[in-house]
């Protein structure tokens, strides 16, 4: 009997540390680990954006932050960040039928501002949309990622782990913003982190920082003194093709229904 | 990489991010040597499991291609990875949300539990007669293969039968897990309207049957005239009417996808209409429809309707056959790199630039499409597919 017991809690040990050190073992082997700041506690925010689209007046500080700001490529197709500038027609009044197509352009992202070729424009209407990744809560790139190499941290930035990546661009390809792409130094998949550097110890994200209007405003939905909730209550806000049910936390004051 | 070039394929407006195509050509030769090991083995699984006698000859030929294009399929994606050396990371930490991670699996157990299983079991009698009988590094080799295992008796091989009829069983499902699972990675991405459809697995599907039965149907009239043997009339006007089967199950689910888009036209319509016009016209309706579906499909109708003489249906076997290996691969293309030409504002086109030496360029695909039948060449040395002196018919 005794020897039973003996070798019960002898197996139930060995069984416990084997378990623990499993544990161990399985967090170096699984991705999805954001890097940790001291005095920050990551389950008591819910990380999001407000652009004020009134308030873009396109000037690219943002994109040139950051660029800066993460080492971003140079080249003009890689981007955590972009602004593009809209210029939506007048409805003719003898073809009213015809279908109105905006003329949508983002010259190496907005990087060194717009050309103001639209000054001497009669009729219409143009606006700048300051685009980034929408940091999903239903992220479909986070969803097809074969490794688990991108992943949504607790307090809902959506990350990637650049040690784990394969580069199999399967991400790239899901997702419907267009906010992913491949660092040709890494061979790795890179994105907007909503500056988890920074944000993590207090401070805002770069293009924020940046922003000269205050078109951009970094949000915290769980934090109930945020000017978030005051942004949502008073202002029509849409996100970006809400069909696509991503669960987009970029909110946009004065969307046009023209912008893609 | 010059960036004024790449900007100077851009047409209308793109996401920045989106101006470089991401899945090139060798993504393009996934799904299609996918499809054939798929296609190839349905084709061996018909005589076996159904009992199409007709097909005897072609079994083992259909069963070695299968895996000589199965050990090529996964080089294309690992050759594409931009880190290819943490592939492994997929079979030890898949990520089991993600429609690619499964892949690997449903990939080894295609190849470990049913292809290299049923061929085995097929050639058992072969293997043990060639350890037995062959000097040196062949004998040597033969043993190997025969696993330790010797016994050829009849009840032996009455049992090495009835499971390899199970492991076909089982393949079938399997075959269409494979290449079902590859549609299904680009059918369920929602973002692209070019992809996002649940026809896509199926429409995958048949594809594969349609340029698995026009691989092995090729392979057998070439095999045959290079060796001097004689082509067996009836099996191939049997591989011709499955083929002609297939591919109108196939171009009706296409139709039938076209039409579907063609009605409703939802906000993607327009700029997917576009690019068939433009940018696809010549891959989509010149290669892919014209001369890859519609004439072959013209071609075996008319094996059926009118009288033609032997030398004329084997030309024209021949020719279908050849025009349907060309066109399936024009849809492989026209789903993948069409899939990338156009934008998800849908407001503007890029271009696809073909490299040639570079990694993912023109030259290792040709040599990847090359290498399944330097393969197939080695494994008919080795397990030679015609002589079975049980089983052979004439």
């Amino acid at each position: 009997m005794d020897e039973t017991r003996r070798d019960l809690l002898a197996t139930g040990g060995k069984l416990l540390i084997l378990t623990g050190a499993a544990g161990i073992g399985l967090d170096f082997v699984l991705a999805g680990e954001p890097e940790k700041a001291p005095n920050y506690d990551v389950m008591k925010h819910w990380w999001g954006m407000a652009i004020d689209i009134e308030k873009c007046i396109g000037c690219g500080n943002c994109v040139r932050a950051c660029k800066a700001e993460n080492d971003v490529p140079k080249e003009p197709f890689y981007f955590r960040t972009w602004v593009e500038r809209y210029y939506v027609p007048d409805v003719d009044p003898r073809e009213p039928h015809a279908e109105m197509q905006p003329k949508v352009d983002s010259p190496n992202g907005g990087y060194d501002g717009f050309d103001d070729v639209y000054r001497h424009e009669k009729s219409g209407k143009t606006f700048f949309v300051p685009k980034m990744c929408n940091q999903c809560a239903h992220s479909p790139c986070v969803q097809v990622c074969p490794v688990g190499a991108t992943f949504e941290s607790p307090d809902g930035v959506v990350l990637v782990d650049k040690s784990y990546c394969l580069g199999c661009r399967y991400c790239v390809q899901a997702c419907p913003y267009g906010c992913r792409f491949i660092d040709p130094r890494t061979h790795t998949v890179d994105k907007c982190t909503l500056c988890y550097h920074r944000i993590t110890k207090g401070l805002t994200t770069a293009c924020c920082e940046a922003c000269p209007t205050g078109a951009r405003m970094l949000v915290d939905l769980k934090n109930p003194d945020d000017p978030i909730h005051e942004f949502l209550r008073s202002n029509k806000v849409q996100i970006l093709k809400p069909q696509m049910a991503t669960g987009a936390k970029v909110y946009y004051n004065g969307l046009d229904g023209s912008v893609r | 990489m010059d960036p004024s070039a790449i900007l100077h394929g851009v047409q209308g407006f793109m996401y920045p991010n989106e101006i470089e195509l991401q899945w090139s050509l060798l993504i393009v030769l996934y799904p299609y040597i996918t499809g054939l090991v798929a296609g190839a083995f349905i084709l061996a699984s018909l005589e076996r499991v159904i009992g199409v006698e007709a097909l005897k000859p072609t079994y083992r030929l259909a069963l070695l291609s299968a895996l000589a294009f199965l050990l090529v399929a996964p080089l294309p994606l690992q050759l594409h990875l931009g880190r290819p050396e943490r592939s492994f990371e997929m079979y030890f930490t898949p990520h089991t949300a993600s429609a690619m991670a499964m892949f690997g699996f449903v990939y080894l157990w295609y190849l470990l539990g049913v292809l290299l299983f049923e061929i085995w079991l097929d050639y058992r009698p072969e293997i043990v007669h060639f350890a037995k009988t062959k000097p040196g590094i062949m004998g040597t080799v033969y043993k190997i293969l025969a696993l330790g295992s010797y016994n050829v008796s009849e009840r032996a091989l009455w049992i090495d039968d009835k499971v390899g009829r199970f492991v076909t069983i089982l393949g079938i499902p399997s075959a269409f897990l494979l290449h079902g699972y590859v549609g299904f990675i680009f059918g369920s991405v929602k973002a692209n309207p070019w992809w996002s459809s649940p026809m896509m697995p199926i429409v995958f599907l048949f594809s594969a049957m349609v340029s698995g039965v026009a691989l092995v149907l090729l392979l057998y009239m070439v095999v045959s005239w290079a060796k001097g043997r004689v082509i067996d009339m009836r099996c191939v006007d049997t591989m011709g009417v499955i083929l002609l089967v297939a591919f109108i199950i196939d171009f009706a689910l296409e139709g039938l996808d076209l039409i579907h888009r063609v009605y409703e036209a939802d906000e993607s319509f327009k700029t997917l209409d576009f690019l068939v016009h433009t940018k696809l016209y010549f891959s989509h309706i010149i290669v892919q429809i014209v001369l890859g579906t519609l004439l072959p499909l013209g071609l075996l109708a008319l094996v059926r309707l009118v009288r033609i003489t032997e030398a004329g249906r084997k030309g024209i076997y021949l020719l279908s056959s050849v025009l349907t290996l060309v066109g399936i691969f024009a849809m492989r293309w026209n789903v993948v790199i069409g899939g990338q030409l156009f934008s998800k504002s849908f407001l503007g086109y890029t271009t696809y630039k073909l490299d040639f030496a570079n990694r993912e360029g023109l030259l290792p695909s040709i040599i990847l499409m090359v290498l399944p039948f330097f393969i197939l060449w080695g494994l008919f040395r080795l397990l030679p597919p015609f002589e079975r002196p049980s089983r052979t018919e004439g």
